[in-house]
């Protein structure tokens, strides 16, 4: 690494490109936005820059503190199951022969590189009520009235009149098992770092000296690996609580989150200027939760060091 | 004793064995099924002769030919594609001059420039997405240009948030390169322009490769920012299949699906065995 004076002419040829590219195109974008938060809607598309926090009190109306509540408690539970799903999803690649991890890594990583739209698209085909799994439970609904008939038993009905297909789509539980669906390799990863950089005779230690599989697992994994934990459960919670696709698609009317509102702010309701607030505060929830990581993670490593 | 212990230990499963443990084989055999179903599924569907999507009715290329005579959606690929490509293009050049001058040089503000460059990456693309549509309504893009200067916003979006991705991938293979082979460069009389054309941008190759294969993957693959940048006239495919999807589930959107998932997967596989062979 040099000082920069000892090179000026390259030191401006590789940095002022990208550094105007991000600023024009990136950063005055951001601070438009910033800028249109602090406005007045006056007329369809006349907005007036006054300077007032309205828009951000507007937010804190029961109506939207509802929604923001309702984002949050489902990126709470969609980063909760994947969570709980991706640890022995992380285990079992952990401690496969080395030969066959990058293999299994693959597989979970691969549908994280389809098309997010793609992917939201398939799961409905598959959740609709006329898709794979109602089409799944109408054939053993089939099996068990046959077997029923076949011990005399088919004229009582056990199993109802007619096979009455579940409602998987279009509610809150399809947009958290949407949002599991397509956040679940982004906690598997660091897990796995986590875990494949830690030392096993750790573990080997506690067993030996008799504690149970569960206890280990509490005692010794889970604050070794804190540092990974700690980034899966960022990585998953910030676009799980920013995600508009996966409501919008697999949601019902009353599972739209903060970021269908925003996206009807700037289309349908054409009020940038609430919308405009709304993404800013969106933004800072982020940040928060960067910081909070960047914080603990700071605090696991001072425990590591110690 | 080993003879007779033998044929058992190898039955058995160690303390640390988690792998072999039926409970987490099960938990990572339903994982995989709860991943792969849908997008199988989809694929699988495609080539059925049924509209329905339910029962297998026979092979068949219909829904590909469907697919290929709907004029929008044949636009909406070719405009993806283009602003793939050029979005790939100007990403990689910009990632590897920020790469370049992060790596090589101290400057004031430096730490402030790495924070603005990971924004990009960190912010929620709704955001994004809002600030471009802001952006270019302020700035008043010309909406009746002729193509493919009507695909300019959305090529410009793109590009802001592929480059600092492209750039994080570029850096880290800089990271390894070692920088006595541009001092002997310099030693044996080469001006800075030729120790960047014969030394360190050979060496960034495979960096640039899966740099750029990320960018373009990043740029096929929006649906948010796009969404909010783009016109009546500029439809993307991921837009269009949002249109579709909104009015139904038809065997046409899997069979264009199926060849966009044939085109990321392809290229992703790619940009990993890139990767793995930049690692030193």
């Amino acid at each position: 690494m040099e000082s920069w004076r000892r090179n000026p002419f390259v030191f401006w040829v590789t940095s002022l490109p990208p550094t105007l590219w991000l600023l024009f195109f990136f950063l005055v974008p951001l601070g438009i936005i910033w800028v249109i938060s602090f406005g007045e809607k006056r007329g369809v598309i006349d907005i007036e820059i006054t300077w007032v926090l309205d828009n951000y009190w507007r937010a804190f109306d029961p109506l939207y503190l509802e929604i923001f509540w309702k984002s949050l408690w489902m990126a709470f539970a969609t980063t909760a199951i994947c969570l709980i799903v991706a640890f022995p999803v992380a285990f079992s690649i952990t401690f496969a022969p080395p030969r066959i991890k990058p293999l299994l890594l693959l597989l979970i990583i691969l549908p994280f590189w389809t098309n997010l739209l793609i992917r939201t698209y398939a799961l409905i085909a598959v959740l609709r009520t006329k898709g794979m799994v109602n089409f799944g439970l109408e054939w053993l609904w089939d099996q068990g009235n046959w077997l029923l008939t076949l011990v005399g038993l088919g004229d009582l009905q056990l199993l109802g009149a007619a096979f009455d297909p579940l409602q998987l789509l279009y509610n809150n539980t399809a947009v958290v098992v949407g949002l599991v669906y397509v956040h679940l390799p982004f906690m598997v990863l660091p897990l796995y770092a986590a875990l494949d950089r830690m030392d096993r005779s750790f573990i080997e230690a506690s067993l030996d000296l008799g504690a149970g599989h569960f206890r280990t697992f509490l005692t010794i994994v889970v604050p070794l690996a804190k540092a990974g934990i700690i980034s899966g459960i960022i990585i998953t919670f910030i676009p799980a609580l920013g995600s508009f696709l996966t409501p919008d698609l697999l949601g019902g009317t009353d599972s739209q989150i903060i970021a269908n509102v925003i996206e009807r702010q700037f289309k349908n309701a054409n009020d940038w200027p609430f919308g405009a607030a709304l993404s800013f505060i969106l933004m800072y929830i982020t940040f928060i939760a960067l910081t909070l990581r960047a914080f603990l993670a700071r605090g696991s490593s001072a425990m590591e060091a110690g | 004793m080993g003879l007779f212990n033998g044929g058992k230990r190898a039955i058995q499963i160690g303390p640390l064995e988690y792998n072999k443990r039926l409970s987490f084989r099960l938990i990572f055999f339903v994982t995989l099924v709860f991943l792969y179903t849908p997008i199988l599924t989809l694929i699988a569907f495609s080539f059925n002769d049924s509209r329905r999507n339910i029962v297998w009715r026979g092979f068949t290329l219909k829904y590909y030919e469907k697919a290929m005579d709907n004029d929008s959606l044949i636009q909406a690929f070719t405009n993806s594609m283009t602003i793939a490509l050029i979005s790939t293009i100007v990403s990689v050049i910009l990632g590897a001059m920020v790469a370049i001058a992060l790596w090589r040089f101290r400057f004031p503000g430096k730490a402030s420039l790495e924070g603005a460059m990971a924004l990009p990456i960190v912010i929620p693309e709704i955001c994004m997405g809002v600030a471009m549509l802001a952006f270019f309504s302020r700035v008043g893009y010309p909406t009746n240009m002729p193509w493919p200067l009507n695909l300019g916003a959305i090529t410009v979006a793109h590009i802001s948030f592929s480059f600092p991705f492209a750039a994080m991938i570029i850096r880290a293979r800089l990271a390894n390169f070692n920088r006595e082979q541009e001092e002997a460069a310099k030693d044996l009389g080469a001006n800075e322009w030729e120790t960047y054309r014969d030394v360190v941008i050979p060496y960034m190759r495979p960096g640039l490769l899966a740099g750029g294969l990320l960018a373009f993957t990043l740029s096929l693959d929006d649906f948010v920012i796009t969404f909010f940048t783009a016109g009546p006239e500029t439809v993307t495919f991921p837009v269009k299949v949002y249109s579709m999807v909104r009015f139904s589930v038809t065997p046409e959107i899997n069979a264009a699906s199926t060849v966009l998932i044939v085109i990321t997967i392809a290229l992703t596989v790619i940009a990993t065995l890139m990767q793995n062979r930049a690692k030193p």
